[in-house]
């Protein structure tokens, strides 16, 4: 069974339900049912919060490093370069999210321009 | 701008002022905040790729809605157009989503009151993805503990919701925009990732476990690139329960 197995309308959306919905939520309910035995202050917390923030480092890196589309062309070391920019410029001067961002651009898009 | 600084640290006297109801149009308001646009605009670059793929419009927002997770789409249409079975499409989007289970289990002692049900947890948890993550984990600290599953539901939907209206819009529109304008806006969401997931940290273990994580996923998406961002949580979570005990011992 493919995508383009049945001609019928609903069948793209049942294929989305059982190939998307489904093995997305079901990783939903089963951390609701972890988190639900954790408590607050405990060492499993620590742990279980350790785990989910390294990879979210790791969708960061992602990002960072292997993007898909329009920023695929463009150098890794541009954009590693435009994000250590955006950070140092985060913890230097007074830690808003929104400075950071824009100085990562601002490297990122000269760059882009430069053809670097 | 209202990103990491939020003006309503409550003092007890003012939780009996504010209801769940104005706690949930609180959440609702952030879907004018900076990573609330950032999000959006990594949904325009979706509805092009979906369009791209011969996707519906209704199809594009369905997936948009139900479920919820940017790279599970992704993956799910590259699925599609690569003619997958529905079996190893499913298999490819497990892969891309078993992530969440560790985030929500963070997520939930952080946002549960002492009287929430579990069928409530697991409706909200639904609306939890990496920006919904990392705004609440950011924002949950300013706001009374019962108020906050209040706030997430209105949070939560509204990202949601309005993030699958801005997909069918676009691809109604077919807008485009030069590469350069969604390599611009595709540098947002790392950059936002980065800064509010650091600037969230209530101790150290957060700051190690992101400098793990990040210096740890290069290697691991070598190695194993099928299973890298879990991998890399796992690793990640080692190295930072291992900073956390040598952290204890050395203050004992």
């Amino acid at each position: 069974m493919t995508w383009h197995s049945l001609t019928d309308w609903w069948w793209p959306y049942l294929f989305i339900l059982l190939a998307g919905w489904l093995p997305t939520d079901i990783w939903r309910y089963l951390g609701v049912l972890i988190g639900g035995r954790v408590r607050e202050d405990s060492d499993a917390l620590i742990a279980v919060r350790a785990v989910a923030t390294a990879l979210v480092a790791g969708v960061i890196a992602q990002l960072i490093l292997y993007p898909s589309g329009a920023l695929a062309e463009s150098s890794v070391f541009l954009r590693i370069g435009a994000a250590a920019v955006g950070f140092l410029a985060y913890l230097r001067l007074g830690r808003h999210v929104i400075v950071s961002v824009i100085a990562a651009e601002i490297v990122l898009i000269i760059g882009l321009f430069l053809n670097f | 701008m209202g990103d990491s600084e939020f003006p309503s640290s409550q003092t007890p006297a003012d939780d009996t002022v504010r209801t769940r109801f104005s706690w949930f149009l609180s959440g609702m308001a952030m879907i004018f905040s900076i990573p609330a646009f950032i999000l959006m605009t990594a949904h325009v670059g979706f509805a092009g790729f979906a369009s791209e793929n011969g996707v519906s419009l209704l199809q594009a927002t369905f997936m948009v809605a139900t479920i919820w997770a940017l790279p599970a789409n992704i993956v799910l249409i590259g699925a599609i157009s690569g003619g997958y079975s529905l079996i190893g499409a499913a298999v490819a989007v497990t892969l891309s989503s078993i992530r969440l289970m560790p985030m929500v289990a963070a997520f939930i002692p952080e946002m549960r009151g002492p009287k929430t049900r579990r069928i409530t947890l697991l409706l909200l948890a639904h609306f939890i993805a990496v920006t919904a993550w990392v705004m609440g984990m950011e924002r949950f600290r300013h706001i009374p503990r019962d108020m906050r599953v209040s706030y997430f539901a209105g949070l939560g939907i509204t990202l949601t919701v309005t993030n699958s209206l801005v997909v069918a819009l676009v691809y109604f529109l077919s807008t485009d925009f030069p590469p350069i304008v969604f390599a611009a806006l595709f540098f947002l969401t790392p950059m936002y990732f980065l800064t509010s997931l650091w600037g969230s940290a209530r101790d150290r273990s957060v700051h190690v476990a992101m400098v793990s994580g990040l210096a740890l996923f290069p290697l691991i998406h070598h190695l194993a690139p099928a299973y890298d961002l879990l991998l890399t949580g796992f690793a990640g979570g080692a190295v930072t329960m291992g900073y956390v005990r040598w952290a204890r011992g050395r203050a004992a």
